[in-house]
């Protein structure tokens, strides 16, 4: 036991070995030796991109049993070349936050208190809504008597924080449904 | 730049370390300026005096690049005699209508140019400019972002101006910049801006010093830049200053927009926004674009890239509706629902308090902390009949109903609030496949890690089901409004995990040729239906089949461009107009700039990125007489977007208020324009609602300026930080940035709490007393400013109140964005609570309306009013 306690005294490996500073091999412990970071024993590592600002950092997220372990840099980017921010370096916490939300919440009109609802169901409701609504605010023409042919009593706000495709998408369908009141951060 | 985007602010660093001299110009002392050669504050929204000044260091002291200004840009062009400058009309130019608040820009044009109907149609939205005519009919605040649909290119004009490349000719556009910018004098950056004019030559002297055939220098500018009643001005002032000193289109040059959020230069590319659809081709207009034909009337034909218009639009049109999209029937154009004006979002605002507007779909954004006038937001939600918010957090836009800031005044009450609210949670940027395009046009492609949390889904998986479960309910309806619905091409595959795969959407985004293949550039698209192509500039992003947004090569596998990491749009070009790079005749400016050339022995355009010129045209090309499209550019036009192929240093159409930059005061200013009788940009718009009222300028009620603006903890509206542990340590609480000095004249306590308050709202603070905020010297007078980060909220894990409640809403006349600089008081202590809070603000209005009606018949009965009294 003492002379196991001698031998990983880290003064003496500092005396005799050559990290005279201490800063290095001599400083390590049995223990911390055998340390192994998260990444080097994820199952995978994905190629991403950081989702906070448009500078467009590459990322490398590490996944162990289905569930995101890390995030870290990606060296390779030549934008980036492996460094992340302040925000870029808590996307581990904005991935695996505790207060994120993630069952579908619903407010009745006048109420008071969330609810619980299901997800088909709340789709449902809301694609009945949409329906409704646009057949009630139709416009094929407007007080000028101009085609119009379109709804302005459906709008969107967002798109900044999501996906090429995710946008096309929406503008597409919105287009299609005859709504124009299509907005996103990039006016505000 | 260190504050907001640290990571790019790497490259700074790394010029630094080169040699390169770096300016700081920003109101408050932040990270930047602390590693800067040189920090320049600045009063806020004075921008335009400080740069027209530069413009006019360069022009009076004969520092442009002349070879490069007189063959690249505009300089040459001779502008009709009906055109009267501000200097003619003490701030305004010709054809302003001030009973609309619109200018008329038929004088501003090209002399000789045929007044030709079809002439920059491409945005007839817009209510002004010489491409409106007599159509012009829109009532004031209806034009519709004209700068911003010609993100991809100027507007329309004849390129047979008659030019003078002596630069000579009164009517020179050189000549009439010189005469403009003359006022902008050293002395008169004083005044405006606060800076010194030692400061101020520092600065021109380093600018200039380091511009030329071996020197280039890159402007860079957060969106600050944009959140001005005069934000396209201050752009276009950036432009004509790169333009003068050659720094466009070549290495080490450049305006670069350091955007906010991780798809917002995507988001504008393949837009959710108003008035325009994929590759800024414009959203139809009511009144002038009945048919396909009116549609591209004002581009097809014309010189420059746009000249293919139809090709775009008509595959666009294919790629929404398919096999419907026939020839016959105009390719389904009837089926895209037209603007007839302003349909911007703090409009849309509007038309939900007033009842017009019932169902509303918020995505990630969180307009209740993060758009201005938060109130105006929070009344709009609460008028609604229904609200999706997709989000990661409880954000405050959905919760205004039981805990938002008018619940506590009772200005709302819950009860009485009728919006039925689905809050559906969203999947992170791990748990879904697919791109970001990032702030300097490049596409980069993300894997997913893992599944989604319980209900949370993507917006892929969410609009494709909605689509879905909407056409499920018209299937079968003969109803030509269903029509668009039911013949939309809305097909698309799932992967493994039954979510819609996001690599053939971005595959219908590239388009598809005859066989079916994908397509690998925009210049095969065709406007006989035999192409679809979701968005033209994306064109190529799916080429051989392969997903080049994805390629990952190291950098260190690579030279500097790093060409193969990520696609950049157009055709995987890193620097735009880069022809410019050249001389004329082709050969590098310098061996030290070199970037794109001509190879005689291969004649074609070689170098280190994709040559932005038809790649065998030499430069020696002139087109034929009535050439159209891109067979009218010339071997020496970089500018292959714009109709004339010029760099525009005086713009002859597209731009609402006013062919050139003027300085203007902020609508609310505590100082009167030193520059002009005229004290706001003329064409700016007020959003008329009674939540919005504006304080009047040079009141002693409010006699301080706010600004407000990020810092590097935060992400906008917190909804993706303030619910962080480490971001909401790193940055705790809600604090203002206050002077020294005003500090004392306040008596306001450092860490002790200040209550800020406007004609809006009042909101409270920790105080910071700093020296990071400068008490700037105008003339005989201190300005002081109060400096706000922007990103707090009710919600969270740490709280405040949010600065975007004092905020009012006057927008930009070309891009419909909002004034964030306006005037306040601030006093020490805590703000009031409930109902005393909205008559405490009251007290505040009424008193700076009452000495503003003062003011005014004392100034009525002074003979000398106006310019004199300064």
């Amino acid at each position: 036991m003492a002379q196991g306690f001698v031998s990983e005294w880290s003064l003496l490996r500092q005396l005799r070995g050559p990290d005279k500073l201490g800063r290095g091999s001599a400083a390590m412990s049995t223990r911390s030796r055998h340390l192994e970071p998260r990444t080097a024993t994820a199952d995978k590592v994905v190629s991403s991109v950081c989702p906070f600002c448009a500078v467009g950092c590459a990322q490398k997220v590490y996944v162990k049993d289905g569930q995101v372990t890390q995030i870290e840099g990606d060296p390779a980017s030549p934008i980036s070349r492996g460094r992340l921010c302040p925000k870029g370096s808590a996307s581990l916490q904005l991935v695996t936050s505790p207060t994120r939300v993630t069952t579908i919440r619903y407010r009745r009109p006048h109420g008071t208190e969330w609810e619980d609802l299901d997800l088909d169901t709340a789709m449902d409701m809301i694609a009945d809504r949409v329906v409704k609504t646009r057949r009630e605010t139709w416009e094929w023409q407007d007080e000028e008597g101009r085609r119009t042919r379109r709804t302005l009593g459906i709008a969107s706000l967002g798109g900044a924080t999501l996906d090429n495709e995710e946008n096309y998408l929406m503008k597409k369908l919105y287009t299609a449904m005859g709504a124009i009141q299509i907005e996103n951060q990039a006016r505000i | 730049m260190a504050e907001a985007h640290p990571v790019g602010f790497q490259w700074v660093m790394e010029a630094k370390r080169r040699g390169a001299k770096i300016i700081h110009v920003d109101p408050r002392f932040t990270r930047t300026s602390a590693v800067a050669d040189l920090h320049v504050p600045i009063r806020a929204g004075s921008d335009i005096a400080f740069l027209g000044a530069l413009v006019n260091y360069v022009l009076s002291n004969d520092l442009d690049f002349r070879e490069y200004v007189t063959e690249y840009t505009n300089a040459a062009s001779i502008i009709g005699e009906e055109f009267r400058d501000t200097e003619d009309l003490d701030g305004l130019f010709s054809g302003f209508d001030p009973e609309k608040g619109v200018y008329d820009g038929e004088s501003w044009q090209y002399e000789g140019a045929p007044q030709s109907p079809a002439a920059g149609q491409r945005d007839p939205a817009q209510a002004t400019g010489p491409q409106l005519g007599d159509r012009g009919s829109d009532e004031h605040g209806h034009g519709a972002a004209r700068a911003e649909a010609a993100g991809s290119g100027g507007p329309s004009v004849s390129n047979t101006a008659e030019r003078d490349r002596t630069l000579q000719h009164p009517r020179c556009v050189f000549q009439i910049l010189k005469r403009h910018f003359a006022r902008y004098t050293p002395e008169m950056v004083q005044q405006a801006c606060g800076i010194s004019p030692e400061q101020f030559l520092e600065v021109a002297e380093a600018l200039t010093s380091n511009s030329g055939r071996e020197r280039t220098s890159a402007i860079c500018y957060a969106v600050g830049w944009t959140h001005h009643s005069v934000g396209s001005q201050i752009i276009r002032t950036a432009s004509i200053l790169q333009l003068l000193l050659g720094n466009i289109g070549r290495p080490g040059g450049g305006i670069m927009a350091l955007r906010g959020h991780a798809s917002i230069q995507g988001s504008t590319d393949i837009p959710t926004l108003f008035n325009i659809l994929p590759g800024y081709l414009p959203m139809p207009h009511a009144s002038e674009h009945l048919d396909l034909d009116s549609y591209v009337a004002g581009d097809a034909g014309s010189q420059g890239f746009w000249g293919n218009m139809r090709a775009y639009a008509v595959s666009l049109l294919k790629s929404y509706w398919g096999d419907a999209a026939t020839a016959e029937n105009d390719f389904c154009f009837d089926y895209l629902p037209r603007l007839t004006g302003d349909h911007s979002t703090y409009h849309t605002v509007k038309g939900q308090i007033e009842g017009r507007c019932k169902g509303y779909f918020l995505v990630g954004e969180n307009p209740a902390v993060g758009s201005s006038n938060g109130k105006m937001q929070r009344l709009g939600l609460a008028s609604l009949d229904w609200l999706v918010v997709r989000d990661l957090q409880m954000i405050e836009s959905a919760t205004f109903w039981k805990d938002g800031p008018e619940i506590e005044t009772g200005e709302l009450v819950t009860e009485d609030i009728g919006t039925e609210i689905f809050f559906m949670p969203a999947a992170t940027h791990i748990e879904k496949a697919g791109s970001f395009t990032q702030t300097q046009r490049m596409l980069q492609w993300r894997d997913k890690a893992v599944d989604p949390p319980g209900d949370a889904r993507s917006d892929l998986d969410f609009y494709y089901d909605l689509g879905n479960r909407i056409r499920k309910r018209l299937a079968g309806s003969s109803d030509e409004m269903d029509r668009p619905l039911l013949d939309m091409t809305w097909d698309y595959p799932l992967t493994e995990d039954g979510e819609p795969d996001g690599h053939a959407v971005l595959r219908e985004i590239n388009g598809t040729g005859p066989d079916g293949r994908a397509l690998s550039g925009y210049t095969e698209l065709k406007d006989d239906g035999s192409t679809a192509c979701g968005c033209w500039i994306y064109c190529g992003v799916y080429a051989d089949e392969v997903n080049q947004a994805r390629r990952r090569k190291p950098h260190w596998e690579q030279d500097y461009v790093a060409s193969e990491w990520g696609w950049v749009w157009p055709a995987n070009r890193r620097i735009l107009y880069n022809r410019a790079s050249a001389a004329p005749d082709g050969t590098p400016w310098s061996e030290r700039k070199k970037y794109v050339w001509w190879d005689a022995d291969q004649q074609k355009w070689v170098g280190s990125d994709v040559p932005d010129f038809i790649v065998d045209r030499p430069p020696d090309f002139e087109p034929e007489d009535g050439a159209r499209g891109p067979d009218a550019i010339s071997g020496v036009d970089p500018f292959i977007m714009q109709t004339d192929g010029k760099g525009w240093l005086f713009a002859p159409a597209g731009v609402a208020d006013g062919p050139m930059p003027a300085h203007y005061e902020p609508p609310e200013s505590p100082v009167h324009n030193p520059l002009y009788g005229q004290q706001n940009n003329p064409a700016r718009q007020h959003v008329e609602q009674a939540a919005n009222p504006i304080n009047p300028s040079y009141s002693e009620v409010f006699p301080y300026v706010f600004t407000s603006y990020r810092l590097t903890e935060h992400h906008t509206a917190g909804g993706m930080s303030r619910t962080l542990p480490y971001l909401s340590e790193l940055q705790p609480g809600f604090f203002c940035e206050v002077s020294p000095r005003l500090a004392r004249e306040r008596g306001l306590e450092h860490m002790g709490w200040a209550t800020i308050v406007t004609g809006r709202s009042a909101i409270e603070a920790r105080v910071l007393v700093t020296d990071r905020m400068r008490s700037l010297r105008l003339g005989d007078r201190f300005v002081e400013q109060v400096g706000l980060p922007y990103h707090w909220g009710g919600n969270g894990l740490t709280t405040g109140d949010s600065p975007n409640d004092l905020v009012n809403l006057t927008l930009d006349p070309n891009v419909y964005i909002q004034d964030k600089v306006g005037t306040c008081d601030i006093r020490p202590g805590r703000r009031p609570r409930g109902e005393r809070l909205t008559s405490y603000v009251e007290d505040y209005r009424r008193r700076a309306d009452d000495a503003a009606s003062a003011d005014a018949v004392d100034a009525a009965d002074a003979p000398t009013s106006g310019r004199a009294d300064r």
